[in-house]
């Protein structure tokens, strides 16, 4: 109990040493404070929705039939080629975080590459029709699967306009200790949540892009990368029609 | 007293005598602590070490001979000796890896020291050996 205590005066006084920290950042001269704010999110701190993260790729960028991308997620949270798993499973069975799409315009032939995951929607379908509450927001806006209480049903899988979840479909032992994966439920990509929450600042597909085709950071803060490449260009959300919101943008299709 | 009953544990002792609370409490309340810091983690994002699954693993999982680690849930291990004694179901690692990754870092290793590591050591996995073949081949 008591120990409980402490934790809660440590909280508060994270939050508050927290908030000089971003009113010192207003200063000139302080501001690699706020770049720096990812990284100084104590463990035992709640994130908040101060912060927003998301993607932005340059479909332009991205080469054609690289899978750099593909291959980091994989190797990072254990599926696919960086897991001995899923064995029994054919290919439409198999987990597939992060995919890459060729889209073709058949008027000028032209070809775009570029890498298609869950797009960690504002409004996110797959959280609307999950009827155990195990498909859900955090409040940095990066969409999970809690898998202590998903069922396995996949109202998910076919509400996502993405295709972005995929369904485990036999027994797995080969799991990332960062990363739970198991029979029966519904997963997808976390945005690298375990980075972000030890302070990395990067997802393991924008760490892997050589062709800086990915570019991931803070929608929220205005300063961050990302948001000042969203200012200067035209950027676009796939299916905007839908009024998702979504966190991964794409620039160039 | 505890002592005398139940299953005698293979404990790993590298990392010293002590578990994060006395013996007698985590026997009762480990799971509880476990539910607690579940739900903290999984929508709080709070990954202190104190009550995290992951850290019981890195401590409890045991080498065999050849210096590779046992799955702690395998008949005799640390989590798997008690639940077979007292016939509860451990569900844990339906999910939830058994034993330390090889390639897991510790959370204050930077990525840039990690991927000199990736380097250095074998690869572990089909695409690492792709992606260091790559870098090989670039050279």
């Amino acid at each position: 109990m008591s120990e409980q205590k402490i934790d809660q005066y440590r909280r508060d006084f994270f939050t508050k040493a927290g908030a000089t920290a971003a009113t010192g950042a207003i200063a000139p001269g302080v501001m690699l404070m706020q770049v720096g704010q990812a990284q100084a999110r104590p463990l035992d701190q709640a994130i908040s929705n101060k912060n927003r993260w998301g993607l932005l790729v340059d479909s332009n960028k991205c080469a054609d039939g690289c899978s750099d991308c593909v291959k980091a997620c994989e190797s990072e949270n254990a599926w696919g080629s960086g897991s001995s798993d899923e064995q029994k499973s054919d290919a439409s069975q198999k987990a597939q975080w992060i995919r890459t799409v060729t889209l073709k315009n058949k008027l000028t032939g032209s070809e775009h590459q570029l890498p298609m995951m869950c797009q960690h929607c504002e409004e996110p379908p797959c959280v609307d029709v999950c009827p155990t509450g195990a498909s859900f927001k955090r409040a940095d806006g990066i969409v999970l699967v809690d898998k202590h209480i998903c069922i396995g049903c996949r109202y998910c899988m076919m509400a996502c306009p993405y295709k972005a979840r995929s369904f485990i479909h036999e027994e797995l032992t080969d799991q990332s200790p960062d990363v739970p994966r198991g029979k029966g439920t519904v997963e997808s990509c976390t945005l690298c949540v375990h980075k972000i929450d030890r302070g990395d600042g990067s997802t393991a597909c924008a760490d892997a892009c050589t062709h800086q085709a990915i570019l991931f950071g803070d929608l929220n803060d205005p300063s961050s990368a990302i948001s000042v490449e969203m200012k200067k260009h035209a950027t676009t959300q796939i299916r905007a029609d839908l009024n998702l919101n979504t966190g991964v943008r794409y620039r160039g299709i | 007293m505890a002592d005398s009953i139940g299953p005698e544990l293979k404990i790993n002792r590298a990392n010293g005598d002590n578990c994060v609370l006395p013996a007698d409490e985590m026997r009762k309340d480990h799971m509880n602590h476990l539910l607690h810091q579940r739900d903290d983690t999984m929508y709080d994002g709070i990954r202190t070490e104190k009550f995290s699954l992951k850290e019981c693993i890195n401590c409890h999982a045991n080498k065999d001979e050849a210096n590779k680690y046992i799955p702690v849930n395998a008949p005799g291990e640390f989590c798997q000796s008690c639940h077979a004694y007292t016939s509860v179901k451990l569900d844990c690692f339906e999910c939830h890896a058994t034993k330390p990754r090889d390639t897991a870092f510790h959370p204050i290793v930077s990525d840039k020291m990690k991927a000199v590591a990736d380097v250095h050591e074998l690869p572990k996995t089909k695409s690492m050996l792709d992606t260091l073949a790559d870098k090989v081949g670039a050279k």
